[in-house]
């Protein structure tokens, strides 16, 4: 794309693509990037910033005691929903639905239990990890539908991206292990480059599932020729092929009580956990769904823990008769069809459905190096055009907005990040609209660092941010312990994993941030002694050496 | 972003290489989201057709359209002129497009 018109190469086309497709949505890139990549930790975050919940540690009984209260809790529920606690939540949380209640989340109701006592516990009012998760892809603020095509729109500049930067980067795996420290810009291409082939099946697999999770509102026309406008017909079709979850929840939504059903004792759950637990000594039950309690035809089913297999419907589960507690017969699970196990393995590995920490912590990893990627090639836009703004002997108004913006973008991201989690503490417990206030406390703090980005000079804005935002998650453990939570050693003693993987992911965090800060702070004084008179500010252009970007 | 790439004195160059950018923006986004929905409506259907699951002939007849609305953004921008960009994506759309309307009165 030469405004010259001369011809020019598929590779020079496909760097300024590559260029242009990645700045404009950069930035939301960047933030839905950040935000998914804590969602991967969705529950821990959850247990995290409830720190009422804590004290529950489960016994052997915990099944038992959930059930008990359930039983006083909601007797003539259609269904109950009883999640027991494990490695990734420390307290029950239980759910029922009414008969004839509204589908989906409005006619559920739902409580946190006391593992250890069965008593229902009132955590504080807050959103939680479903706010970051929610936002990175339906934004806040706007009609969700606008948010998700958002999001979408700038899922598919992405993917675009992606195709072009390999296209462009032809020596893409020699040129793998090339890093030139300390080079300015060289060395913000090979980080950039790095991180992109580092965890390229990632990336790609990340960005088109993240189409395909929204396939049914972004592209919904294959849908609409082949079931002729009908899309309900296909949404069910669909969920009927891919197992039993389905058919399933519409059962249960149609086998609302009759008001004269005879009521029946459900059976003790202890002996059918103890079946349960022989049937998977390793991960146990993860979760009790009764349908129909109280009446004669009660059935209890019990899924095996942390059994969110790649493919919807196809974890393990035992169906028990809930007056006589005999073994029945579950439903049985069809067998996916090739498109669909693509497409549902795909968006399986987007929603982490499989609970295996070592995996869970890569697909983490993952998505931290995706969100460097995404920062570096930001960056590198500024950093490549200093040597332009040298010549020119002054800053154009596009390349200081594009630093303003990253400095918020990036920086600010993490401080208000950091900022959400120390409002969810530091906040009255009893406050009006509590949940409400703490996302204000991170949109206030995300606005303050957009401000401090442009009021003070490029590089201090920098590192004062980066800093800060290191503290602050550093710190998050202390102040954990120090506001009712579980502190990092007990939680790791008692194996309270979702208390003590939030704290580690925040010190690792910390630490990244840190770095990344001590890195840029030692370049920036190195570059002092030849520079003394420059310190003011970016507006004054720099050679590229001795650039205050050039930490990798 | 592209008074930088050139001096100012060519302004009717730049003038119209601004709008070359902008036609083949318009048929990056909207012609190849066309050439999306043309492929995910003609090839599902000739894939129900065919006799594939209308559950699978959707699915992989959207993923499909997935991956062309990103070679389509790729063609817009990647070759010679921007005249070039829409034929590219128009000529196949209106192909897709025609198939899907002569399949959709026909019962597999």
């Amino acid at each position: 794309m030469r405004p010259d018109g001369k011809p020019e190469g598929v590779r020079q086309s496909m760097s300024w693509m590559h260029t242009w497709s990645g700045l404009l949505l950069g930035w939301l890139l960047y933030a839905v990037f950040f935000t998914g990549t804590l969602s991967f930790f969705l529950d821990e975050v959850n247990d995290w910033m409830r720190p009422e919940l804590h004290q529950s540690v489960p016994s052997p009984q915990t099944a038992a005691l959930a059930v008990a209260a359930m039983q006083k809790l909601a007797p003539d529920a259609a269904a109950w929903t009883i999640n027991l606690p494990g490695e990734r939540q420390t307290a029950v949380e239980a759910s029922w639905r009414k008969p004839g209640a509204a589908a989906g989340r409005a006619g559920t109701q739902r409580v946190h239990l006391d593992a250890g006592t069965g008593e229902v516990i009132k955590p504080r009012e807050t959103r939680g990890g479903s706010f970051l998760y929610r936002f990175h892809f339906e934004l806040y603020a706007m009609p969700r539908i606008w948010g998700r095509w958002i999001v979408g729109i700038a899922t598919m500049f992405m993917f675009v991206a992606i195709i072009s930067g390999v296209i462009t980067h032809k020596k893409i795996f020699s040129e793998f292990f090339t890093f030139r420290p300390r080079k300015g810009q060289r060395s913000w291409l090979d980080a950039h480059n790095a991180t992109a082939v580092l965890a390229l099946p990632f990336h790609i697999i990340i960005t088109f599932s993240g189409l395909l999770l929204l396939m049914s509102m972004l592209l919904p026309w294959g849908a609409q020729a082949v079931y002729d406008g009908d899309m309900q017909k296909y949404f069910a079709e669909s969920r009927g092929r891919t197992g039993g979850a389905g058919a399933e929840r519409d059962a249960s939504a149609r086998g609302g009580r009759s008001p004269i059903a005879e009521s029946a004792a459900l059976t003790a759950i202890g002996p059918l956990m103890e079946i349960a637990q022989a049937r998977w000594p390793e991960r146990g039950v993860g979760s009790i769904v009764v349908q129909k309690p109280g009446t004669p035809a009660a059935t209890i089913e019990l899924r095996e823990q942390g059994a969110r297999a790649l493919q919807r419907g196809t974890g393990e589960r035992l169906l028990f008769d809930g007056i006589t507690g005999a073994p029945r017969n579950p439903p049985e699970a069809r067998v996916p069809s090739a498109a669909q196990a693509v497409s549902g393995a795909m968006m399986g590995i987007h929603l982490g459905r499989f609970a295996d920490p070592a995996v869970r912590w890569l697909l983490f990893l993952s998505g931290v190096v995706g969100t460097v990627m995404a920062g570096s090639g930001l960056v590198l836009w500024v950093v490549k055009r200093l040597p332009e703004r040298r010549k020119l002997g002054r800053t154009p108004r596009g390349h200081r907005l594009v630093e303003v913006l990253n400095i918020g973008a990036i920086a600010g991201l993490s401080v208000a990040t950091a900022g959400y989690f120390w409002a969810n503490r530091l906040l009255p417990v009893d406050l009006a609209q509590r949940a409400d206030m703490e996302i204000r406390c991170f949109f206030m703090v995300w606005a303050l660092c957009l401000v401090h980005g442009l009021l003070r000079p490029h590089r201090r804005a920098w590192l004062e941010q980066l800093w800060l935002a290191a503290i602050a998650f550093t710190a998050l453990p202390l102040l954990n312990a120090a506001t009712g939570g579980v502190a990092l050693p007990a939680a790791m003693l008692q194996g309270q994993w979702s208390v003590a993987g939030f704290d580690l992911v925040a010190l690792a965090l910390g630490a990244l941030h840190g770095f990344t800060a001590w890195k840029l702070g030692r370049s920036a004084t190195a570059a002092k002694p030849s520079n003394t008179a420059s310190g003011a500010g970016m507006s004054v252009p720099r050679p590229v050496a001795q650039s205050p970007e050039k930490a990798p | 972003m592209a008074d930088i790439a050139a001096p100012h004195k060519r302004v009717p160059a730049m003038g119209r290489y601004r709008w070359a950018v902008a036609s083949r923006a318009l048929a990056a986004t909207a012609g190849g989201y066309a050439l999306a929905s043309a492929t995910a409506a003609g090839l599902g259907l000739a894939l129900a057709r065919s006799g594939s699951h209308s559950v699978d002939a959707v699915l992989w007849a959207t993923m499909l359209g997935f991956v062309v609305h990103a070679m389509a953004a790729l063609w817009a921008f990647g070759c010679a002129n921007a005249r070039r960009a829409w034929i590219g994506i128009v000529a196949p759309t209106a192909l897709l497009e025609a198939l899907a309307y002569a399949l959709r009165g026909v019962t597999a």
